[in-house]
């Protein structure tokens, strides 16, 4: 394959501006992927790439993705925070590759929350 | 950690956290030196002398979530472990400066590992950060600057997934 120029660049932005055209542009849903030293050292990497794979197949240009440090539950990393638009935060544990694909077509696409994952519901406080 | 990549994405995730809008990440694989070094620059926040003497402290932490902070030790043992060190510089309201060197050749070396998921997770996750990668492998140099990206793209996220395909398959043909 050609190496890719300055030109390919303005290619795709004329190609995402066509799309947002056609549709608003909002956000959806908000991924929150916990990446401090025990998240990444427990592979929220992996996680991370996996999600960003499903988004980039399913073209789901909605979702936007962040990442955050460690909230204090180590030994439950890696963890992703799910928030749909108007609903509450769902915090997910133990995540792996495998079990964030499952999240993304379930969840994040279809709104059926992942129980057997879940760790807790609403948003962290820190005192 | 396995491998160096995951230590500069937790490097890095501090620098965005200190509130860092640019964060430069300088690669230096030197056959002819046998050296192998990483340099992680950002404009933060910075921290006070003391503060640096307690960094390489795995119980010093400036969260309150939780009472050890390991990700410079971390770092820090791996380069001493192979034949190198780590070294940090910073300066309060002007950023920080963290620099680990590596025989290139010490058999207790971390490899690098995936550099490029690496660099994509942090322009995903850190939109409205800037981040510098220069790579030099003895005398090629490779160097991706979102800023000229972001300048091409105008309104569009840096991390819409068209770009950040682009982005991985400029640092992949690199």
């Amino acid at each position: 394959m050609a190496k890719l120029t300055i030109d390919d660049l303005k290619k795709i932005k004329e190609k995402v501006h066509k799309e947002m055209s056609l549709r608003d542009g909002d956000r959806r849903v908000k991924v929150t992927v916990h990446m401090g030293t025990c998240g990444i050292a427990s592979g929220a990497k992996e996680v991370m790439d996996s999600l960003l794979q499903e988004i980039e197949a399913a073209g789901a240009n909605d979702v936007f993705v962040t990442t955050s440090g460690c909230m204090g539950l180590c030994s439950r990393e890696p963890l992703v925070t799910v928030e749909i638009i108007n609903q509450e935060p769902i915090k997910y544990e133990y995540m792996n590759p495998n079990k964030m694909r499952q999240v993304f077509k379930r969840h994040i696409l279809q709104g059926e929350i992942q129980t057997p994952f879940v760790l807790a519901k609403g948003s962290e406080v820190i005192k | 950690m396995l491998e160096l990549a995951a230590h500069i994405l937790d490097i890095a995730e501090n620098s965005v956290r200190a509130g860092a809008s640019l964060v430069e990440i300088n690669i230096v694989e030197d056959e002819k030196e046998n050296l192998f070094s990483i340099e992680i620059i950002d404009n933060g926040c910075g921290m006070t002398q003391e503060e640096i003497k307690k960094v390489f402290d795995p119980f010093y932490t400036t969260k309150k979530v939780r009472r050890v902070g390991l990700g410079v030790p971390l770092l820090s043992d791996a380069a001493q472990r192979a034949g190198g060190n780590l070294e940090l510089h910073s300066v309060k309201g002007k950023g920080t400066t963290l620099k680990v060197t590596f025989e290139l050749n010490h058999i207790d070396r971390q490899p690098l590992g995936d550099i490029t998921g690496t660099f994509i997770i942090l322009i995903a996750g850190n939109c409205d950060t800037d981040f510098l990668y220069r790579h030099r492998h003895n005398d090629r140099i490779f160097k991706l600057d979102t800023r000229d990206i972001r300048k091409e793209i105008e309104d569009i996220p840096l991390n819409h997934p068209e770009i950040l395909k682009y982005i991985r398959q400029l640092m992949e043909d690199g």
